[in-house]
């Protein structure tokens, strides 16, 4: 075949009537920085910055086959780059914060070298290694607080303001920015030609690599890229902290928080994480109070899920209704006047958004 | 043309050894059978062909180029097509999409270049009423045609193939050699696994018979068939079939 016969396109009307409910929602988020409570921001930007960590953990794990036990190394590398660049470098919190994805970033490549060479519950403790040995390290350097922590200074976090916003507001809006930019950016990279390649290695990495996927780079290239949102949000959440600690930030807890909120929703899908980000949340707004049952019934709801629901909420409710909020999936189009010879029509390829 | 060199490739998983310094010469254009009982090394020889594997000792050259170093990955780039006997598809992605992946990583083509190429492919392997259903909800013998389909995407040099046969009608067999035959007109060199020997020789202008992983015989398929030796070998192997 000499000229391009062969008609295929990437959308569906899902992702239309769902791209138009997501501005509409993205607005009044945004509208949110105006008229919302402190608390309420302040709560908001919790979740976006637990979403935004979940599908990065999603994409690691979920679509790159990384099962890192280890994030909470670049999320507290990110809150310590800021507190260092804020405190021994004198640098502006927007300077900072971004000094925090970049180290986030950089770590993750030698990280990677070493890590990648584990596989399985190997690779998972070995990832948890690392953030162990940046914990031990961050508690004998006496000009971070060593073991004991340090603050910011109130001076800092007033220099946070956005044209007379507050402090809230503005690490509100930076969360969503940050939650946002992760979903689409994920999105983006999933529907692009890398996409493919990434979908196929989750799918089945023996298949991929023998249908010369270049499994070691595009793992990297994840592990970067979540190394470096995962920089920013631990800048961020310590940001709106105002204290950090190794014992604190470097715990093994908020790798869990990404797990569960990744495993209940449904791994490898973009909209999974989304939904176990809003479980975990109600779960902790009303069961908070109740202190060890609060975890208890954590664990409770998770195995549950697990064995229930093995493929998460999103994950089985997709399944069911065989719906996509992100939809990737590339459609041939048969040429509906010859039903005989199916499968090329005959206009050229092309790929509608 | 010499396609694919394997020079004394020797590998044991402890005291079992899958290849006993095998040598094997492919040309251009020539389709290889490779036939031996279970367990033989058949499928550890392709392991150690396509990568998967690293042998003990040995060399391996594609189109004169050593690529006895180089990952799975890359040889497949380099122009090593393989299937597996246990289907490996991309459960989650279409039909389509799994032959995109092979065209895009392992033949480097960009995505809207290699449709065409994709859909004749899945026309050719039957699978193209099939493109648009998720790999997972395959039967196990489109899984085995899907995993034709993805290597040929993937625009290999050398093709191997392992027990892709089994399974199938004869009419079905025999569309399926038509296919390979049309395949290996095209320049592709075919090295090919197969227990359904009819189907096989239909195909293969050599045939190379493998037991305990060493080389035991290597000729023209209708003298290695009549020979004694296989004879003796297949005893067991028409055993297994009728099972
Ligand atoms: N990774 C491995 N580790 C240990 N032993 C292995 C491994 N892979 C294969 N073997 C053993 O090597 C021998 C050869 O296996 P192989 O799969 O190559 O046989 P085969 O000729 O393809 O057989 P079949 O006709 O059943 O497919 C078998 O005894 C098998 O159990
Ligand atoms: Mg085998």
């Amino acid at each position: 075949m000499s000229t391009a016969m062969t008609k295929v396109v990437q959308s569906s009307r899902t992702s239309r009537i769902a791209g138009l409910v997501a501005i509409v929602l993205i607005l009044a988020l945004l509208s949110a920085a105006g008229w919302a409570d402190r608390g309420t921001l302040s709560l908001l930007m919790e979740f976006f910055c637990y979403l935004a960590l979940a599908e990065m953990w999603n994409l690691l794990a979920g679509f790159a086959g990384i099962v890192s036990l280890g994030q909470q190394a670049f999320l507290g590398l990110g809150g310590y780059a800021l507190f260092f660049a804020a405190l021994r470098l004198g640098w502006n919190p927007l300077e900072a914060f971004l000094l925090a994805g970049v180290a986030g970033a950089i770590i993750a490549v030698p990280s990677a070298l070493v890590v990648f060479r584990l596989h399985g519950a190997y690779l998972a403790i070995g990832t948890w290694v690392l953030a162990e040995v940046l914990r031990l390290i961050f508690s004998e350097v006496p000009s971070l607080g060593a073991g004991s922590g340090i603050s910011l200074p109130v001076k800092f976090a007033k220099s946070v303001h956005l044209g007379g916003m507050h402090r809230d507001a503005v690490l509100y809006l930076a969360a969503l920015a940050l939650a946002l930019i992760t979903i689409l950016a994920s999105y983006l990279l999933l529907r692009s030609q890398r996409g493919l390649a990434l979908t196929a290695i989750r799918d089945n990495e023996l298949g991929a690599r023998s249908s010369g996927v270049r499994i070691f780079s595009v793992k990297l290239m994840v592990f970067a890229a979540t190394g470096l949102g995962t920089g920013f949000t631990g800048a961020l959440l310590y940001l709106a902290k105002l204290r950090i600690s190794p014992l604190a930030a470097f715990d093994v807890n908020w790798t869990s928080y990404m797990i569960f909120m990744v495993v209940i929703g449904g791994v490898g899908t973009l909209e999974g994480p989304i939904v176990g980000t809003l479980v975990y949340f109600i779960l902790r707004q009303y069961l908070a109070d109740l202190g060890s049952w609060y975890l208890i019934i954590l664990g409770v709801v998770a195995v549950t899920v697990m064995l229930r629901l093995p493929m998460g909420i999103w994950g089985t409710v997709a399944r069911k209704y065989d719906i996509s909020l992100f939809p990737t999936r590339r459609r041939v189009l048969f040429d509906q006047d010859k039903p005989t010879t199916p499968g090329v029509a005959a206009s050229s390829a092309e790929t509608t958004a | 043309m010499e396609v694919l060199r394997i020079e004394n490739l020797k590998k044991s998983f402890g005291a079992i050894k899958v290849a006993d310094a095998v040598n094997l010469s492919i040309a251009k254009g020539e389709a290889v059978g490779i036939i031996g009982p279970n367990g033989a090394g058949k499928t550890s020889l392709f392991n150690l062909i396509s990568g998967n594997l690293a042998p003990d000792a040995g060399k391996i050259y594609l189109l004169g180029k050593d690529v006895t170093a180089m990952g799975a990955e890359m040889r497949c780039r380099a122009g090593i097509g393989r299937t597996y006997q246990i289907p490996q598809p991309f459960s989650g992605m279409t039909v389509f999409e799994n032959c995109l992946v092979a065209a895009t990583s392992g033949a480097g083509k960009s995505e809207r270049a290699s449709y065409d190429n994709c859909a004749e492919v899945l026309r050719e392997m039957h699978l193209l009423a099939k493109a648009n259903v998720l790999a997972g909800s395959l039967t196990l013998l489109e899984r085995k045609a899907l995993e034709v389909a993805r290597a040929l995407c993937s625009e290999p040099r050398v093709l191997l193939l392992d027990e892709i046969a089994g399974g199938l009608t004869t009419a079905e067999a025999s569309e399926l050699v038509e296919t390979l035959r049309g395949v290996h007109t095209r320049g592709v060199a075919i090295v090919w696994i197969e227990h359904i020997v009819h189907a096989l020789v239909a195909v293969v202008n050599r045939l190379v018979v493998i037991d305990f992983g060493a080389k035991v015989m290597e000729g023209d398929p209708a003298e290695v068939m009549a020979s004694a030796e296989v004879k003796r070998i297949y005893m067991g192997m028409e055993a297994h079939d009728a099972a």
